[in-house]
């Protein structure tokens, strides 16, 4: 029972004959008629303040919100009718989903951030210290600032559902928890959770937020009822804190929460100093050895937590925030959101029915990003066995969600029961669209475009998930090329974020928006590339790993080369790839790309990738590689069978290229000297994408925030002149591309303003 | 066993209708949690109650509908028991409605009923523990024997209870109850209300002797059961301290106002009206027809009856206003007050159910009026029979023509059935 209607007030009209320090604010407050951010209505002795941002999907912590949060805490603090509050958001998806970036990237200095981020802990630490309790109430996304503001409270209710969860995902922007949840978190969670979170950016759950103490109570969601299911959730959502708000301003609930043996023996054992001392020393290693040193961010948060002085850490949030690191990572993230918008608009027609050839590891993984969005998909094989093991495949990956609860049992069954696994074409009269991962050879591509054809009906879409033929010879054989298109898929397909699409001339506007939905709807970041040899992420790569069989070539060991390539960032080192991407696949690629590109692929010698293919030295696939892989070790020793393949083709070094930092750049510059020659010839249309595949698809460093990024921030000149000295010894594969040169020659130029 | 209760349920039948046992064409029961050792307990109740061994039985489940399910696979009415063991005497009903053995010319003469014994649900060894147990029976040596045994650990002792969760979404019903109370606003207090309602007319009916339905039944080694022992009128105030069995600790569902498990079974005759009156005998009522539905099993778990009512009266060609009794399964009050407000509600028709409108709530003062499963306890399937034959005694007693029995089950489903007297 929530109390009579009728007395409820609007904040506007609430009392202020009490004076308290709250009446400072009186004058700001005259703006508080025409508030858009923040609401607030008064039920009984209860305010609740409503967070929503105009014209937005989420709540952000922006400088508006903030002054009129302020604002409205200030009205309540002095109104004495008011007993308690509750902080929800009018929004079910979202109770608040982080700072607002742009107020943080329109900071100049480092100062300006630390005064942010000063201002936000002064409110917080108001809230915190309030004499009349405050409940957040948490429905949706619950982030960074809108996590610290939520554990400032004295009490959280949650809704237990899947869009409501709970981080601090700020190291993921190379920035540092900015108002005091450093501190706040691990009193609360304690000191290994509090670095779980804090170091990995990752999202909690509400459940999973319950058994760590991170939320009091959770509210189910609610299904239909007189209202909305989403309507009465978090109308109910508010009711419960309301209730739970009276009750703490009552004394009748207590916001101290009972812990766990565990949990009480892993806080006393904190509170021992050389307990603490080992852990922090534990993970600044285990960060250290991660991060190779490159990412300022998570050192300066374990610097920060063991509750230094406040004044530090603030300004530790504000040197995080004007790195080139953070710059690179807030970069990726707004490519991250630019790269999840369909620009060809909706298609005439939505995919429902998917039909994938091939059950190999691409197929299968296709086919489980697709059916767990509910599109009922046929995966089709041409051999009983290689669909058995498809199946299992997609079974598999849905099972492990359902081990790790992120899935039910049942609704894994439900899942599943979207797969239909088959040898023939029965049912592709109903399919919208196709997609073939076969055997990477042009006739087969052929046989199958044209088995395909003659049973999908005129709308279908024919998609090809090839890494490196050209679509438009593909299409060749097609009699609808209009209706031909690459989407060109990264192993593993349910782990990996990228998907390439590859329009031909022909291409139609609506089965590129097609594909790009499809792929959205698969939860991928899609990059729209133009057709070529080796597309765009292809090609950079290829280079790349030429220059890194060269390398080898020079008699520097793999051990080696992985450890200068991650030392870079790379998060695999260079021939752990190779044996990732596998041998033959990369001969077969290097051959393609080095006929249609001639010197520019040139570097290693390809007879070496081609001897190891006849030894058998096909990579992880195959058990051996450049390393021996075993079944449950996890040291792989180097194989020793390589030793002599790598005499064979042993090329003497030229000491003036080989410093370790040498190797780095002759394999970095090739990558983004090629990148830049895809801009320079239309394949990409924007660096931003380029970006995005280059980081999410290859692994380029993210911290450099991907090959345009770098090039900006490490400078054209720079780049071009490193270029110019490995062309001086290496020949004509390192000759700096026109559209660097340009950048070189005018040092306003940037990729990225 | 299980087996016991039907068979007195079968035998008080026997007695009361004194219907020859070979007429008897063929018996359907409904049961959820099966004996593994009687699976088709209505074959094993029949034996032992004496029907001819010429008479072929069949078990039905379709959760707390499925004495229901039993009445109207062998089509007809039936007469059903409740409470603690009761049986319960047969009402014979012509049927000249619908589906069925008796509509499909198939048999002229069926016993209907259900049978839960709650108190006494097969609990299992854990997987582990079988298969150890399944593989010894194969193991040949003693030393393959012993090295099976050895391998057994304490955690394979663990037993396996019959889960009260729903299987698709793991959610226990009163925990769904309360979310359906919530999203309907309705409040404890409503529901606590509604309870005290339920046992306070259960006990005005027992006492004035109106569940006449009920068939004594001894229990070997205690003493004879002779009326339905759940009902506790209690105070608001009484009801209003118990905490929330579900939702904790801010939920509204609590064991006051929810229906409670009990063991009992219920039998019902079942017969052409053509045969009835050939035989003799006076039916009480026509089943005339019924209806089942399937909705979410989530979030409209309990709304089965929202669902069927409007579906059955159309069927029947008749109204709301036509009903001059209702015999609703109350599994929780919260549920019950949740089917009324959304049967009362124009959006929930429209958004929900593809209506163009509300059918409308029925009238309190035609509503469950002798008590419901919340006073008189629900043994799962015995319960439909329980509310087909106490809405045929309302309509005699309290003089109407039409009634409308209507029941939600796990899994979503739901079950409406209109019962007209038989002219007087």
């Amino acid at each position: 029972q929530m109390g009579n209607r009728n007395v409820e007030n609007s904040c506007n009209t609430c009392d202020f004959s009490s004076l308290g320090y709250a009446c400072r604010n009186i004058s700001t407050s005259s703006a508080l008629q025409n508030r858009t951010h923040v609401s607030c209505d008064i039920k009984g002795d209860v305010a609740v303040v409503r967070f929503n941002t105009p014209n937005s999907k989420v709540n952000t912590l922006s400088k508006q919100l903030s002054a009129e949060f302020t604002d409205v805490m200030n009205e309540i603090w002095a109104n004495e009718a008011v007993r308690s509050a509750v902080l929800i958001s009018s929004k079910p998806g979202s109770f608040i989903a982080g700072a607002d970036l742009n107020m943080l990237e329109a900071c100049k200095t480092a100062q300006e951030v630390t005064q942010l981020s000063q201002d936000g802990q002064k409110m917080l630490e108001k809230i915190e210290n309030s004499p009349k309790p405050v409940v957040a109430a948490i429905s949706g996304s619950c982030l960074g600032g809108g996590l610290e503001v939520a554990i400032a409270c004295h009490y959280r209710v949650a809704t237990k559902d899947r869009k409501t969860v709970l981080g601090t995902p700020e190291v993921l922007l190379g920035l540092l928890p900015g108002a005091g949840g450093t501190q706040r978190l691990p009193k609360m969670v304690g000191l290994p959770a509090a670095f779980d979170m804090m170091l990995t950016g990752r999202n909690i759950r509400a459940d999973r937020a319950k058994k760590m103490g991170l939320v009091d109570q959770l509210v189910e969601p609610l299904g239909p009822g007189l209202k909305t299911p989403e309507a009465r959730t978090i109308e109910y959502l508010e009711e419960v804190a309301i209730n739970f708000a009276r009750g703490l301003a009552n004394k009748t609930v207590s916001a101290k929460r009972s812990r766990g043996l565990m949990q009480r023996l892993t806080d006393y054992a904190m509170a021992l100093p050389f307990v603490r001392q080992q852990v922090y020393k534990t993970v600044e290693s285990k960060v250290q050895k991660q991060t190779k040193g490159l990412y300022p961010a998570p050192l300066k948060i374990i610097e920060v937590t063991p509750l230094h002085h406040l004044i530090c850490f603030f300004s530790f949030f504000g040197q995080l925030a004007v790195t080139k690191e953070s710059k690179a990572l807030m970069g990726l993230y707004h490519g991250q959101v630019h790269c999840k918008k369909n620009k060809f608009g909706n298609p005439q027609k939505e995919v429902k029915t998917l039909a994938v050839l091939g059950a190999g590891l691409m197929g299968a993984g296709i086919a489980q990003v697709s059916v767990d969005k509910g599109i009922k998909t046929i995966l089709k094989d041409t051999a009983q066995k290689g669909l058995d093991r498809g199946q299992q495949q997609v079974y598999k990956g849905l099972n492990s969600k359902v081990k790790k609860k992120s899935l039910t049992s049942f609704e894994r069954d439900s899942i599943l029961s979207n797969l239909m696994g088959q040898l023939d074409y029965k049912g592709f009269e109903k399919a919208d669209m196709v997609i073939e991962a076969v055997f990477e050879d042009i006739n087969v591509k052929h046989k199958v475009l044209k088995e395909v054809e003659a049973v999908i009906p005129a709308h279908c879409v024919f998609a090809s998930n090839t890494s490196a033929l050209p679509i438009s010879q593909i299409a060749a054989a097609s009699k609808r090329p209009e209706k031909v298109i690459g989407m060109h898929y990264f192993s593993p397909v349910d782990k990996m974020q990228l998907l390439e699409i590859i329009t031909t001339d022909k291409t139609s506007q609506d089965t590129a928006a097609s594909a790009v939905a499809v792929g959205l709807k698969q939860g991928k970041v899609v990059i729209v590339v133009k057709d070529g040899p080796g597309f765009y992420t292809t090609r950079c790569l290829g280079p790349m790993l030429s220059e890194v069989v060269r390398v080898l070539q020079e008699g520097i060991d793999p051990k080696k080369v992985d450890a200068i390539s991650t030392a870079f960032g790379f998060p695999v080192g260079a021939a752990t790839l190779i044996d990732e991407v596998g041998v033959d696949v990369a001969t077969h690629v290097a051959e393609d790309l080095g006929k249609a590109f001639g010197q520019r692929f040139g570097g290693g010698s390809i007879d070496l990738f081609k001897l190891m293919v006849q030894k058998g030295f096909l990579g992880r696939k195959a058990g051996k590689g450049f390393y021996v892989y075993q079944e449950g070790v996890k040291n792989r020793s180097v194989n020793s069978g390589m030793d002599e393949i790598l005499q064979k083709f042993r090329v003497p070094a030229n000491p003036d290229v080989c410093s370790d930092e040498d190797i780095q750049m002759r394999l970095v510059t090739r990558f983004v000297n090629e990148a830049a020659m895809c801009l320079q010839e239309g394949i990409l249309s924007n660096p931003l994408e380029g970006d995005i595949g280059a980081v999410f698809g290859l692994g380029f460093p993210p911290c450099l925030g991907g090959p345009f990024r770098f090039a900006d921030s490490y400078g054209a000149r720079q780049l071009v002149d490193k270029l110019r000295k490995y062309e001086a010894v290496y020949g004509s594969q390192f000759t700096p591309c026109q559209l660097l040169l340009d950048h070189a020659n005018s040092p306003s130029k940037k990729f990225h303003q | 066993m299980p087996h016991d209760l039907a068979r007195a349920a079968l035998q008080g039948l026997l007695t009361r209708t004194s219907v020859p046992r070979d007429v008897v064409d063929y018996i359907v029961y409904g049961t959820v949690i099966q004996e593994v050792k009687t699976s088709n307990v209505a074959r094993e109740a029949a034996l032992g109650a004496g029907f001819s061994d010429k008479t072929p039985a069949h078990t039905v489940t379709m959760a707390c509908i499925s004495s229901n399910q039993a009445m109207t696979t062998g089509m007809g009415a039936g007469r059903a028991s409740c409470g603690v063991h009761r049986d319960v005497p047969a009402l014979q009903c012509p049927c000249p409605a619908g589906v069925g053995m008796i509509a499909a010319g198939q048999c002229d003469v069926v016993v209907a009923g259900g049978v839960e014994l709650m108190s006494d649900v097969p609990i299992r060894h854990s997987r582990k523990m079988r298969k150890t147990m399944l593989t010894l029976n194969r193991a040949k040596t003693l030393g393959q024997k012993l090295s099976l045994i050895s391998k057994i650990r304490p955690d394979y002792f663990t037993p396996e209870l019959p889960a009260v969760a729903e299987f698709s979404t793991s959610e226990t019903m009163g925990h769904s109850a309360d979310r359906l109370a919530a999203a309907f606003g309705v409040s404890r207090l409503e529901q606590d209300e509604y309870a005290l309602r339920s046992h306070s007319l259960a006990k005005k009916a027992q006492d004035e002797g109106l569940l006449q339905d009920v068939v004594p039944f001894k229990v070997p080694g205690k003493d004879t059961v002779t009326k339905d022992n759940g009902i506790r009128p209690s105070s608001l105030e009484q009801m209003g301290k118990l905490k929330p069995a579900f939702v904790k600790p801010y939920g509204t569902v609590t064991a006051a106002n929810s229906s409670f498990l009990t063991d009992g079974a219920s039998a019902m005759l079942i017969m052409s009206e053509e045969k009835a009156l050939a035989m003799g005998y006076k039916p009480k009522a026509y089943l005339r027809d019924f209806v089942y539905v399937s909705q979410d099993p989530k979030d409209q778990l309990l709304l089965g009856p929202t669902y069927a009512t409007p579906k059955v009266l159309e069927k029947a060609g008749l109204t709301l206003g036509d009903i001059d009794v209702f015999e609703f399964h109350e599994a929780f009050a919260g549920q019950i007050l949740a089917n009324l407000k959304a049967m009362d509600s124009d959006w929930f028709a429209q958004n929900y159910m593809g209506r163009k409108s509300k059918v409308g709530a029925p009238p309190l003062d035609k509503f469950n009026t002798w008590g419901g499963s919340l006073s008189l306890g629900h043994p799962f399937g015995a319960t439909g029979c329980r509310l087909v034959i106490t809405a045929a005694h309302r309509l005699k007693k309290e003089g109407g023509q039409y009634g409308l029995v209507a029941a939600c089950a796990a899994g979503g489903q739901g079950h409406a059935m209109i019962v007209e007297l038989y002219p007087q």
